[in-house]
């Protein structure tokens, strides 16, 4: 299994990518290539030119102020694993970091590279739309932010344009007292999820949101201030599971219920 | 006639030596097909079938390149299909061209090869080869197969899809009061082998020697060497077949492959080195097949718990070719001799078919039929105890030959050499702690809807090492006679061991040292062990059923036993000692008072460099012979286990959790107990695979689903339970030193185990699980179905 013949650009220069890639569909974007590396590799995605955004600078750092977290599109899974005391969401980034496929996938892939990937069933789809993050895109057209639950339009589809690339995400401070549970079923450890439950609750303020992943599109985030109270019985369970409706095979639900329940359980919802 | 080991040394027959091999290998300084390079070598990538089943219309060559070439089977004048036919009555015959000729049976199937400078330019070339194909309709499930209106017939020459069928049967079924009788059918899932190392070949003309030299990852090279010759009409001597450190096989390496008589015809037609690394898609999608049975199955048993009969249907699907030289019906022929186990009964009924689907080859795996057989039967023993009202082990002690019957002749024939299978049962339940988890059990259960805590038992006896007897009235290609060793002593009292089975992970270089060791008194760290070279390798049919350390390790000890006899009729002149006052002892030989002593170093460096000192009747052989050894009688010996675990299952997911595992097993004299409980670990994840994650679905259409490591679930480290193991030791009245065929045999029990165990924890849902992997998707199935039948 040999990926057919490209170019690898690795001059690092972030507007000649955009160009380029704006004007030839051949032209594509690597961020550490996990799962790009093996699609080039069986053949089933082909480009003339590869441009490596591991060069490019300012897109590895992790900076932190009073509002955000800024992580750079190209920081590994791995360095998020590794440095909890730069994790300003009381390590939710590297508890979700810790579960993603094995090491040496977490040593190569990049946070930036998994969300634009947009596979419904990856990690940090949902962890992120968990915590109302803001993605960073910067294009031809200048620099625009979405809501992280607005990025991921359908299955390995984004509201990326063309010569558009994800630079930065932006994740909101959460208070100490904050709750957080992020839970998956996996076939076995390290494997894609067949259902991803993730909450956070901030007692004081009374926020909540639930995020539902590894949907057959893109993962559910609700929230309001009802939403604690819900998940502390079987109907208020049931009533946000139903929202599922339409988003997954109705014989698929019962793995989310079984983590909503855990999640539940996880937040001190009910003993 | 089973022999003391002569003399016990601490690094003998018996002793935990550490592998020699695993400083090399631990070390990634191994030496695989893959990290050999020949000068101007180029590189081979095949075209394969996109479809099940077509009629080649037109193949379109590329234009090529410099150093690159393309061929079909039309470029192959004179090359004869790969035939691996049986003598049982009434087997059809496949012809498996080394790529296809007119037609294709199964995705992957070759249809051209590309060659050039790298892998990537050859899988650019066959990117550009056009192929026209004429479907036809694909023969995908080995139901449809055998029946009557199968819609397409594989074989032109056919009358069914079947390649043979078989009918067993000993006595009338027993019925009427005071008998029980439980049906089910049950399947196991088509898998694929996953060893680390995936098939590879790399080969060229020795101008200098005449020959044809192929480098293989195999585990049988002078089986491969013959059925080289065979297809590509050369004698024999010019074919040298070399297999280095091989990574795992698992019997895929035991079969001859069409890439190797592609890449061997066209390494001479260009005279030019060629390598082909199988990589895994071609592995999953194309190759290493095996394992899919289907039993409709009944057992009766008496209402006072004992096994009285068993009848059954079973069929396995072979897939489109019969594989070299093991041959289509291995499988289901097995079935029929094999399906009744570790125990008596008063009657037994069974049909086999080996059917013909559109799907890659069915190879042997690890265990061969046993893996599926023994999840038919003792699945069933648990689903007839539960009908009982008995403890499963209740109905298996009542059942299991006794000791005191041993050696048995079973009702199909099988002569089970020796053990204690009852006091094998009762161990391994006492070192699971059998009652202690039943407590457990009802107390989770009582408290615990959700997830549920089930006890399930495995057992099997495995016969392994089986010889000439056995194999002669197959008619396959290959029948197993005397194995043999060549031996030589060094001048400075090395010592050379030379045999013809091939280690793919079994260790030999240091249990065959260890024999040395125990009949020479020769240090491990002195003997080497060279094997998978047919230039200089008694031959052998090779490394399977289980036969190395039986076979070979017999092979190994007389040829010491022989050497010894020289060394000791040379040391008596030197020491002026009559030779049965002489004994080996570390290093040398000494008297029986230990009074005088010679370094071996001194009586090889006599008989080599100082022969003036020989005594005038010296044997002229000197220090290097070839001896031979065949187990009398050769029916092979029986090795057996039982295995028992506890099992965590999710009602409402459907998700599974081993939380204790536990063996008790006898293998005879263990030539390295250590290396027994590696080779038991191993087979046990690949068992817990076959159990609960690895399965290879195909399409309506014949298309391969997991064609990736993405979409076919290998075990991990913890998806494996720690296992206690406990070892039992009655030695093979059979065997040189008692030893008993082991290497498989972990892998034979899981399936059965695991799946009794989630039945037994979902019995009082009524739910059963009758087909393995045991997914979460089947798991919550079953519960749905026992809930809407409620």
């Amino acid at each position: 299994m040999k990926a057919a013949a490209y170019a690898l650009n690795t001059t690092g220069s972030l507007e000649t990518i955009q160009q380029q890639t704006a004007q030839d569909e051949m032209h594509k974007v690597v961020a550490g290539g996990q799962s790009l590396g093996a699609m080039l590799n069986l053949r089933l995605v082909r480009v003339d030119v590869l441009h490596d955004l591991s060069v490019v600078d300012g897109l590895t750092d992790i900076a932190a102020d009073d509002e955000y977290l800024t992580v750079g599109a190209m920081v590994t899974h791995a360095r998020l694993e590794d440095e909890p005391a730069s994790d300003t969401t009381l390590q939710f980034l590297s508890h979700v970091a810790h579960g993603i496929a094995y090491r040496a996938v977490r040593n190569s892939g990049t946070i930036g590279g998994s969300l634009c990937h947009a596979d419904p069933a990856a990690d940090w789809i949902s962890a992120i739309a968990l915590l109302g993050a803001q993605l960073v895109i910067d294009g031809p057209q200048g620099r625009r932010t979405v809501a992280a639950e607005n990025f991921m339009q359908f299955a390995f589809e984004t509201d990326l344009q063309p010569g558009e690339v994800l630079t930065r995400i932006r994740i909101p401070r959460y208070p100490q007292a904050t709750h957080w549970s992020y839970r998956k079923h996996c076939r076995k450890t390290g494997e894609f999820a067949m259902a991803i439950v993730a909450a956070i609750q901030v007692p004081d303020t009374g926020v909540c949101r639930i995020t539902f992943g590894a949907l057959d599109g893109p993962p559910l985030t609700l929230s309001g201030d009802s939403l604690f109270q819900k998940l502390t019985s079987e109907t208020g369970r049931e009533e946000l599971l139903s929202s599922l409706t339409g988003h997954i095979a109705a014989d698929q639900i019962v793995l989310h219920r079984d983590l909503l329940r855990q999640v539940a359980s996880d937040l001190g919802a009910f003993k | 006639m089973t022999e003391k080991p002569p003399q016990v040394f601490d690094t003998g027959i018996g002793s935990r030596v550490r592998r020699v091999e695993d400083s090399r290998l631990l070390r990634g300084q191994g030496q695989f097909v893959g990290d050999i390079k020949l000068p101007g070598m180029l590189e081979v990538a095949f075209v394969r079938s996109p479809v099940a089943h077509a009629r080649i219309q037109h193949i379109d060559k590329p234009p090529t390149g410099p150093m690159q070439h393309v061929f079909t089977m039309q470029d192959l004048i004179g090359v004869k299909p790969i035939l691996a036919t049986s003598g049982l009555k009434g087997f059809q015959v496949s012809e498996q061209h080394p790529m296809a000729r007119d037609k294709v049976r199964h995705v992957g199937e070759i249809v051209a090869m590309c060659i050039a400078p790298t892998r990537a330019q050859a899988e650019d070339l066959a990117e550009s080869v056009v192929v026209d194909y004429e479907e036809l309709p694909a023969v995908v499930d080995m139901f449809d197969a055998v029946s009557p209106d199968a819609g397409a017939l594989l074989h032109d020459s056919w009358t069914e899809n079947v390649f043979l069928r078989t009918h067993v049967s000993q006595n009338q079924p027993i019925t009427g009061s005071g008998t029980e009788k439980v049906f089910r059918k049950l399947r196991t899932s088509r898998q694929c082998m996953a060893p680390i190392e995936g098939r590879a070949v790399l080969c060229h003309f020795d101008q200098r020697l005449d020959q044809l030299v192929v480098w293989s990852a195999n585990q049988q090279p002078h089986i491969n060497r013959t059925g080289i010759a065979q297809c590509l009409s050369l004698p024999e001597e010019k074919v040298r077949v070399i297999s280095p450190d091989v990574g795992g096989g698992f019997g895929y390496k035991a079969i001859l492959l069409p890439e190797e008589i592609c890449c061997s015809w066209a390494t001479m037609r260009l005279n030019a080195p060629l390598r082909w690394l199988e990589d895994r898609r071609e592995h999953l999608s194309a190759n290493a097949n095996c394992r899919e049975h289907a039993y409709d199955i009944s057992l009766t048993v008496s209402s006072d718990a004992s096994l009285l009969g068993i009848e059954c249907n079973a069929v396995v699907d072979s897939g489109a070719y019969s594989s070299y030289p093991f041959t289509a019906c291995l499988e289901a022929a097995q079935i029929g001799s094999i399906l009744p186990g570790p125990y008596q009964m008063k009657f037994f009924d069974c049909h086999t078919s080996s059917a013909a689907t559109n799907k890659p080859p069915i190879l042997p795996y690890r265990g061969v039929a046993r893996t599926g057989v023994c999840f038919a039967l003792e699945v069933m023993m648990d689903i007839a105890a539960r009908k009982l009202g008995v403890e499963p082990h209740e109905l298996r002690r009542r059942s299991l030959v006794r000791a005191e019957q041993m050696p048995y002749t079973n009702i199909t024939g099988k002569l089970f050499d020796s053990g204690d299978y009852v006091q094998c049962l009762d161990r391994a339940l006492e070192t699971f702690g059998w009652d202690q988890w039943r407590n457990k059990q009802r107390l989770h259960n009582s408290t615990n809807p959700q997830k549920r805590i089930g006890l399930g038992i495995g057992m099997f006896c495995e016969q392994g090492a089986h010889g000439t007897s056995v194999y002669h009235g197959w008619g396959i290609p290959m029948v197993p006679g005397y194995e043999q060793c060549h031996i030589r002593m060094t001048p400075d009292a090395g010592l050379e061991i030379q045999i013809g089975v091939h280690s793919h992970g079994q260790s030999m270089e240091t249990t065959f040292a260890q024999i040395a060791n125990s009949v020479l008194g020769i240090q491990v760290s002195r003997v080497r062990i060279r094997h998978g070279d047919t230039a200089s390798t008694p031959y052998s049919t090779g490394t399977w059923g289980s036969r190395s350390a039986v076979m070979a390790g017999g092979a190994v000890g007389n040829a010491c036993e022989a050497l010894a006899k020289r060394l000791i009729s040379i040391a008596a002149h030197l020491l002026q000692e009559p030779a049965d006052n002489l004994k080996f002892a570390h290093g040398g030989i000494c008297t029986l008072d230990h009074a005088k002593r010679i370094p071996l170093e001194e009586i090889a460096y006599t008989w080599y460099r100082a022969p003036q000192k020989l005594p005038a009747d010296v044997d002229p052989g000197g220090l290097a012979l070839t001896a031979g050894y065949r187990m009398n009688p050769d029916s092979g010996t029986f090795s057996y286990a039982c295995h028992v675990c506890a099992i965590e299952v999710d009602t409402e997911t459907g998700f599974t959790k081993l939380l204790d595992y536990a063996v008790c097993e006898d293998g005879g004299t263990l030539l390295n107990p250590m290396v027994v409980e590696g080779q038991l670990l191993g087979g046990i994840a690949q068992g817990v695979g076959t159990a609960l994650l690895e399965e290879m679905p195909f399409d309506e259409n014949g298309q391969p689903l997991a064609t990736t490591l993405a979409d076919y679930m290998l075990p991990s480290a913890d998806d494996v339970p720690p296992v206690r193991i406990e070892h039992m030791h009655t030695p093979s009245p059979f065997s040189k030193y008692g030893q008993k065929g082991i290497g498989e045999g972990g892998a034979i029990a899981p399936p059965a185990a695991i799946i009794n165990a989630i039945n037994d924890g979902l019995a009082d849902l009524g739910a059963e699980i009758l087909m393995v992997p045991a997914s979460p998707q089947r798991v919550r199935n079953a519960i749905k179905l026992a809930r809407e039948a409620a």
